[in-house]
């Protein structure tokens, strides 16, 4: 069985800044279920990463276990992927930084891999701050292992099976932005044209960047009793004040209109056009991000776009105070202290 | 009564309650005598607690270089009220009771076979120290002070040590040379002649340094270029990565940001901290992580997969006595097999196994070469005795010459100039170690992704039996490298005729060789082997085989050294007679000796030799 695609593309196929066509983004040939949410939030990473033309090989694809966790090997085949253990692609993802700070890291897990055994991880990677995307594709299920309820399940939603979810969901978007995640957003796997705004502005953002992304589970969890039901969502989604991702090359013309829109200035340059609903505040402030999430769940719909910025957070080396050299570049001279400080050392002790 | 009398040869055992700032002073001690130049190896025996419970230093001085534990106290310092009559009971005949006398010793202190010395060590403090803080710490200076005369070491060697230890504040250094000299001659004044221990100098030490060896660990991590660490604190592992902080913040800086080669994480648990450490080793940073067994059993899941899916890691598994929280400050030889076969599904790893603080530098070091040599996790093997305690040892040093040896890693220009596809898992050497790439290396070319999955040649997943079966089979090959690479036994052969045979490793080394010594002074020339890595090297498996029989020295219940031989190489049934001690204490050379008599008074039952044990141990 093959798993290239085939390798036609039409002559005139667009070209990104560094001359590449989407192919050069693309990866193996999906083995998830037809319809799977997964493939589409796939598909939006390649676009986000074709148009933000950023090489490929200088991204790291990082995942856990489950068929979240499988997608890495469908996008960015020419990237560096790491298919780790269940829950722990942020301890893999953060080691894997600290050897080398200058390449893109891209985890990407479930809502099981995330908020049931990852939980720790997930807790203490966002902690950390460390300079990564994270996206969880969140279909309130375990897919890979037939459908049992996850932790993200609201409860009260039914799946395939009937029986309604007895116990409180988690919604990581909170506990995101509780635990100090710089970006927080929320997207959902049927609406790429708000979904990749949201990545490309993630990739952009320097420090965790945390996207929780609704993404039916077709095969086990797409009832529409289930709140991570296409229809579901679909007739529950709420935009946050939506937003336009200006990338840095992308030269900015367009006025802002200081009444209706803030402009967020990102790491990298870019900038992020926040338009300002009349009846909600900003989102560069916890306590604001964390009640307007609230307030949506009260009101029963699922509030989505960038729910939280705070551009300025430091990263884990910036924390830490490493070099700016990745590490894996330094060798004997910069590492071993030589054999005179040793002996010196000796001294010490007698 | 017949009092003991020696010299540069005797056990004194300082009983104290942890918390009370007793452990400055009692190294202080044993730094002493090593100046002196008289082997000396303290032990801390300290309970899992911060304050309040018993604490032990014991001290063995040996002209000899004997630095296991001896067993038997033959000079106590009794200053921990909870454990006096335990510390009193303790004493061989003949042995010295030192003890603070401002509280007279109650009645049932009766026995006749020793000799009691009292200080008024609480007294004689607060008579001249008002601080609170300071008489707590001051206290235990005054007993070295007393100490110092009654070893007849003389104050100097002790104030010279104490200038030392406050070079760089000098006026610490006052109230402890006072506390020092009120001892010395309140013991000089009512104690004179009591004791017939003594030390005196001698050039016994060498050029031997003194020295724990999670510290040695910790300097062979920085020397090889350990760059990433993940880690989570456990007793007794804790010091390897928190001395690798301490000598990285000083030696790795780079001198023109001021900013750290090297990145430190204080992980949520061993599950990430072992994760740290491979996506460190997998991105191309040399990255380990140290813990202890309970840490190892976290890990198990993880170390599998860099074994699967080829990465170079490495494990410094600082041992202490389990299962569970078991005794957590007590030492042991107990996670060898679970190390050995860490994780599920058929794994097998390569273990260090280091004996002395020298070797947990060195083995450390070459950890590093072996593990980007075999791509596969490394784990040094030590424990808490060799970890936590002061070791006398050969002084480090390093080969300025010597370059990192990073294994088969492909470069953009070997990319570039390859003729044939590259395949992260084709065996193109034979060795069973393929060619492996890092992120970011070449723009089209390299890129693969890293599964625990079955995958073949090419790194792509597959479920096709006979691919998975070459991959498993390929690490066996790899297993066989590894077998020319790891550091060869140590051989000791005083019978030609190759009648009994010793085999033992790790800590168990200063007690097995000073066991054969006095073995061989009373006619029992017992040839040795000491073991330093698994896989094991032919030369192992010839010397099992050319003894009629060959006794495994091992500190822990299940004789697990001896089970892995067994699994590993056909050993005749009966050949391997288990000597263990699993008690939490080092083994000593009186607890092997006694059980090589018992087993081949009883014709080498070894059945039979384990249930005396008990008895002999005790
Ligand atoms: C340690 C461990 N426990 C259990 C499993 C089995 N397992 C595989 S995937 C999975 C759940 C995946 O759920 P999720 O992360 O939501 O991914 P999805 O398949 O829904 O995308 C489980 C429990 C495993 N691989 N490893
Ligand atoms: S089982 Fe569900 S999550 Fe898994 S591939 Fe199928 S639709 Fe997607
Ligand atoms: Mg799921």
């Amino acid at each position: 069985m093959s798993y290239k695609k085939p390798g036609f593309r039409h002559p005139e196929a667009q070209k990104n800044r560094l001359g590449y066509t989407r192919k050069a983004y693309e990866g193996g040939i999906s083995t998830l279920c037809a319809g799977c949410g997964h493939d589409s939030i796939g598909s939006a990473i390649i676009q986000s990463f074709f148009e933000m033309s950023i090489e490929p090989h200088r991204v790291v694809k990082l995942s856990g276990i489950g068929c979240s966790s499988k997608t890495p090997a469908y996008f960015l085949g020419k990237s560096h992927g790491f298919n780790s253990v269940h829950g722990r692609m942020p301890s893999v993802a953060t080691g894997a930084n600290m050897a080398n700070s200058e390449l893109i890291y891209l985890g990407v897990s479930g809502d099981g891999d995330t908020a049931s055994i990852g939980m720790g991880q997930f807790a203490h990677v966002v902690r950390r701050n460390l300079n990564m995307i994270y996206i969880v594709m969140n279909n309130g299920c375990y897919g890979l292992t037939k459908g049992q309820d996850s932790a993200t399940a609201d409860k009260g939603s039914k799946s395939k099976k009937g029986a309604p979810v007895s116990l409180e969901s988690i919604d990581l978007c909170e506990l995101a932005v509780q635990l100090g995640a710089g970006f927080v957003a929320r997207g959902f796997s049927g609406d790429k044209k708000q979904l990749i705004p949201i990545i490309k502005a993630a990739i952009a953002h320097k420090g965790l960047a945390f996207v929780d992304v609704v993404s039916p589970c077709v095969t086990f969890n797409n009832a529409p009793t289930s709140t991570k039901s296409y229809s579901y969502v679909r007739d529950h989604m709420e935009a946050t004040g939506t937003f336009d991702f200006i990338p840095l090359m992308q030269e900015i013309t367009t006025d802002y209109d200081h009444g209706t829109t803030v402009p967020v200035t990102l790491h990298d340059g870019s900038i992020v056009k926040l338009k300002k609903r009349e009846d909600k505040e900003v989102i560069s402030s916890r306590k604001l991000a964390i009640s307007a999430m609230e307030q949506a769940k009260e009101e029963d719909s699922i509030l989505t776009g960038i729910l939280y910025l705070d551009p300025e957070s430091e990263d884990t080396h910036e924390i830490l105070g490493t070099t700016q050299t990745p590490l894996n570049t330094l060798g004997e001279r910069e590492l071993c202290p030589g054999n005179k400080v040793l002996q010196e050392f000796n001294r010490s002790l007698r | 009564m017949k009092r003991i009398e020696q010299t540069n040869d005797f056990v004194v055992r300082f009983a104290n309650v942890n918390g009370s700032g007793s452990a400055s002073a009692n190294n202080l001690f044993a730094k002493v005598v090593y100046r002196l130049g008289v082997p000396v190896s303290p032990k801390n025996i300290f309970p899992s607690n911060i304050q309040g419970l018993p604490t032990w230093y014991e001290v063995r001085i040996s002209e000899n270089g004997y630095l296991g534990r001896r067993g038997g106290v033959d000079f106590v310092v009794a200053v921990n009220g909870q454990t006096l009559k335990q510390d009193y009971e303790m004493l061989v005949p003949g042995g010295y009771f030192f003890y603070d006398s401002t509280r007279d010793l109650p009645e049932d202190f009766n026995r006749d076979d020793i000799t009691i010395i009292g200080i008024p060590l609480t007294e004689l403090c607060n008579e001249e120290f008002s601080n609170p803080r300071l008489r707590q710490l001051l206290k235990n200076i005054i007993y070295i002070g007393a100490l110092a005369y009654l070893f007849d070491i003389g104050i100097e060697p002790v104030t010279d040590s104490i200038t030392k230890q406050f070079a760089k504040k000098p006026k610490l250094a006052e109230p402890n040379v006072k506390a020092l000299e009120i001892g010395f001659e309140y013991a000089k004044e009512h104690h004179t002649d009591a004791c017939g221990l003594s030390i005196r100098p001698s050039d016994a030490v060498g050029d031997r340094i003194m020295i724990d060896g999670n510290s040695g660990a910790a300097l062979g991590a920085l020397y090889s270029g350990a760059t990433v660490a993940g880690w989570y604190p456990i007793t007794p592992s804790t010091s390897v990565v928190e001395a690798f902080e301490k000598y990285a913040a000083k030696y790795r800086i780079d001198p023109k940001t001021n900013k750290k080669n090297y990145a430190i994480i204080q992980a949520e648990d061993e599950l990430a901290a072992i994760g740290i450490a491979i996506g460190g080793g997998w991105n191309g940073a040399r990255s380990f992580t140290a813990t202890s067994g309970p840490g190892v059993s976290l890990m198990n899941e993880f170390l599998g997969l860099a074994y699967f899916a080829e990465i170079p890691v490495v494990l410094i598994d600082v041992q202490r006595s389990g299962p569970s929280t078991g005794m957590p400050t007590r030492t042991q030889q107990s996670d060898l097999l679970s190390c050995a076969y860490l994780s599920h599904g058929d794994t097998r790893n390569v273990l260090l196994l280091p004996s002395d603080p020298y070797e947990c530098f060195e083995m450390t070091a070459d950890a590093f070469d072996l593990a980007d040599r075999l791509q596969t996790p490394i784990i040094v093997v030590s424990d808490l005795d060799i970890g936590m305690n002061d070791h006398l040892c050969q002084p480090f040093s390093w080969d300025d010459n010597r370059s990192y040896d990073r294994g088969k890693v492909m470069t953009a220009e070997d990319l570039e100039n390859l003729s044939t596809n590259w395949g992260r898992y084709l065996d193109v050497d034979k060795d069973g170690v393929c060619y492996r790439t890092l992120p970011g290396t070449h723009p089209t070319k390299g890129a693969y992704v890293t599964r625990g999955t079955s995958h073949n040649e090419f790194a792509a997943y597959t479920e096709e039996s006979a691919a998975y079966e070459r991959g498993m089979r390929r690490l066996l090959t790899k297993w066989e490298t590894a077998r020319s690479l790891v550091p060869e036994p140590v051989f000791n052969i005083r019978d030609e005729a190759k009648k009994i045979g010793a085999l033992y490793f790790g800590s168990s080394t200063y007690a097995a060789e000073e066991a054969f010594d006095q073995l061989a002074e009373n006619d029992m020339q017992v040839n040795s082997m000491r073991i330093r890595a698994f896989p094991f090297q032919q030369e192992v498996f010839d010397f099992i085989d050319e003894h009629q029989i060959v006794f495994a020295i091992e500190q822990n219940r299940d004789s697990q050294m001896k089970i892995l031989l067994s699994g590993e190489c056909q050993v005749a049934p009966g050949k391997l007679i288990p000597v263990t001690n699993f008690n939490g204490l080092p083994i000593t050379a009186r607890i092997i000796i006694n059980q090589i008599h018992t087993a081949l008074l009883t014709g080498h039952n070894s059945q039979f030799a384990l249930n005396s044990m008990e008895k002999v141990n005790t």
